[in-house]
């Protein structure tokens, strides 16, 4: 049962929200959609949930033609960003609603619905907490009610809009792991929105990256991380340093000395090379840009720094505490070695 | 959540301010009120109650809680879908629509009643066919309708509007992705979620129905017994210099509006707990 969205593009009054956006959603898949604010995230969302039509495309789940669809026809679980939690009624009616409100012949019976409640407020832990109304709840609690309300009508796909996004970041990193959690337990193939790479990177099986209302790159976490395609995907999955230099025969000159590249785009020539923090050395007498430390913090069982060249930039390295690192700093005068840097075009 | 204010005036200016606000209420609402009460019971419970009980008293209670009862129900419906469309749909010409649902509000009732007259009066654009195929319009029950809708058509959608717009869409939207049909939606999640400023608009519109005078007298003809509503016999009664049926029949108006504020508050109290839940929200 798997989603397919081809060639979908909605236009705002001139304005492009999405271009020609593809992808697909294997059974049972975990998919991330990822993308600065702005980047038409949960525009792309409202289409897949019918509450509005693109310009052109096609959007297909398991055979049906989704957008010959309307909204209450797909059955599809939506988790707004705000929750969108019905105000007057308790936690169990809210959860119980997309039950009772079918036509008399398709409603289960009453005993049904109440099993069906209790058995979601069991999976989100509020056992006790069906008699509340929702403004008698907390941020995260209101946020796992929405889910069970979704998930009470057995959705195909599940699609969640930065579900997390007004949450503190403990309660964030604890939701994440449960939703995940429920994910294998139920099996639904699942679409979420987020703009936090992080979120993206732990949770999905694999991330659509958007920019500006077009895909820049899909593939899952690890793959995006070590083999991004383009400059932006780069950019966006985290911390990340530039140096201009020459690229020549697969490799960086850097003036004086010269590091092994891996090549995304551009011409031999003048181009802009990014590393990232971890790929980096630092020595007081080997090779590299002469470099002082500005700070040296821990990270963890890490060593973070932040240097300073000649020029004034500054980079942001990372490296495992040792004999060399352990010794550094801050006004300390060092060499910083890319190990392995990218070129895109 | 709404801020609060502060606990209880503590400073001389907000003393003085205060007591400035109780005078001015004392002056301007209880003295009259206090003032029909008492004209009316001076001169005792018989002669009242025989007012009362005139013929001509009881027909305008009648037509004024009959009118009250077909406009406040229409002016309910057109204040909800007015609200509904304003807060629920962007479209060109949503600003001048907010201008004409105010317009009642700043345009004098005299006005109001002299529009229907320019329409279906005897002079009027359509009088030659409304006799012509005998309906009454003016100087019968439908004007008086008509001109009351007028004047009372704001308050219902004036309350809903500013609620319906901090609530958005929402909850609406995700009812749909639940499967909900466009009724269900609006009897499960929309009109539960405005009832209260809904009630409110109701009560508000009836009391002014009820009271309303200037373009009621405008569209009446003053026919006792068939088209004058209770204000308007409070007038004849007056200009007659009968006294103590005027102030009698004014303290039966006063007591219709009273009632209607009591009820106003006896809901507020038996649900203050949901009210304040629907708030916090
Ligand atoms: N109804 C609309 N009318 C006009 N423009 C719109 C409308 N909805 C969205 N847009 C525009 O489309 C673009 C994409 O919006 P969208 O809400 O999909 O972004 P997003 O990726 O969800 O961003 P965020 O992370 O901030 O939620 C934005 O530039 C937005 O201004
Ligand atoms: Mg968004």
């Amino acid at each position: 049962m798997s989603l397919t969205v081809s060639n979908i593009t909605k236009t705002f009054t001139k304005f492009a929200a999405l271009s020609d956006v593809t992808f697909e959603a294997e059974p049972g898949e975990f998919l991330a959609l990822l993308g600065p604010s702005g980047s038409g995230k949960t525009t792309l969302l409202r289409l897949l949930a019918g509450l509005d039509v693109p310009d052109s495309g096609a959007i297909a789940f398991d055979g049906d033609n989704f957008l010959a669809l309307n909204a209450r026809d797909r059955r599809i679980g939506m988790v707004f960003q705000s929750y969108a939690l019905f105000r007057h009624m308790t936690v169990a009616e809210n959860i119980a609603f997309g039950l009772t409100v079918r036509p008399a012949k398709d409603r289960p019976s009453k005993a049904d619905i109440k099993a069906k409640v209790e058995s979601l407020l069991k999976l989100i832990q509020l056992e006790d907490y069906g008699k509340r109304f929702p403004a008698q709840l907390s941020g995260g609690q209101r946020q796992r009610v929405a889910l069970a309300r979704a998930l009470a009508i057995s959705p195909r796909i599940l699609l969640l809009d930065e579900p997390f996004g007004a949450l503190d970041a403990l309660v964030r990193k604890d939701l994440r792991r449960w939703l995940r959690r429920i994910h294998d337990e139920t099996g639904v193939t699942t679409v979420f929105v987020t703009h936090d790479q992080e979120e993206a990177l732990d949770l999905a099986d694999r991330v659509v990256v958007l920019k500006e209302g077009r895909i820049e790159q899909i593939g899952k976490p690890l793959e995006l991380y070590r083999d991004p395609a383009t400059a932006f995907v780069f950019e966006f999955l985290g911390a990340n340093n530039q140096a201009s230099g020459t690229l020549r025969g697969g490799s960086v000159d850097f003036g004086g000395f010269s590091v092994p590249a891996i090549v995304k785009g551009g011409s031999e020539g003048a181009v802009t090379a990014r590393f990232r923090p971890f790929d980096t050395q630092v020595s007081r007498s080997g090779p590299g840009f002469p470099v002082k430390v500005l700070s040296v913090l821990p990270a963890g069982a890490n060593l973070r720094l932040e240097l300073q060249g000649d020029g004034g930039e500054v980079y942001e390295t990372q490296h495992a505490h040792d004999a060399d690192t352990s010794e550094l700093k801050a006004g300390d005068t060092v060499n910083l070695l890319p190990t392995k840097v990218y070129v895109f075009a | 959540m709404r801020s609060r204010p502060a606990e209880a005036p503590k400073t001389p200016a907000a003393i003085g301010l205060s007591l400035v606000a109780v005078f001015w209420l004392g002056l301007i609402i209880l003295l009259p009120l206090v003032t029909v009460l008492f004209e009316a019971s001076k001169a005792g419970v018989e002669p009242f109650l025989a007012a009362v009980a005139e013929p001509d008293t009881i027909a305008a209670i009648q037509l004024t809680l009959l009118v009250a009862a077909i406009a406040v129900p229409l002016n309910a419906i057109f204040g909800i879908a007015a609200a509904w469309c304003i807060t629920r749909f962007e479209f060109k010409g949503k600003g001048l629509l907010l201008t004409i649902i105010d317009l009642p509000f700043t345009i004098s009732p005299v006005i109001a009643g002299l529009v229907w007259m320019l329409l279906f009066g005897a002079q009027g654009w359509f009088g030659a066919w409304l006799r012509l195929n005998d309906i009454h319009i003016v100087f019968a029950l439908p004007g008086l309708v008509l001109a009351t809708v007028l004047v009372t058509l704001p308050f219902v959608a004036r309350e809903l509007i500013p609620l319906m717009n901090d609530q958005g869409t929402d909850e609406e939207v995700a009812a749909r992705t639940l499967g909900a049909r466009g009724w269900d939606i609006f009897f499960r999640i929309t009109l539960p979620n405005i009832k209260w400023a809904l009630l409110y608009g109701v009560l508000l519109c009836t009391a002014r129905a009820m009271g309303e005078f200037g373009a009621v007298s405008v569209v009446s003809g003053h026919i006792r017994g068939q088209t004058n509503t209770l204000p308007l016999q409070i007038e004849i009664l007056y200009n007659q210099y009968e006294a103590v049926a005027a102030f009698a029949c004014a303290s039966i108006l006063a007591g219709l509006a009273l009632i209607t504020l009591l009820l106003k508050s006896v809901l507020e109290w038996r649900f203050a707990g949901e009210l304040a839940a629907n708030r916090r929200h």
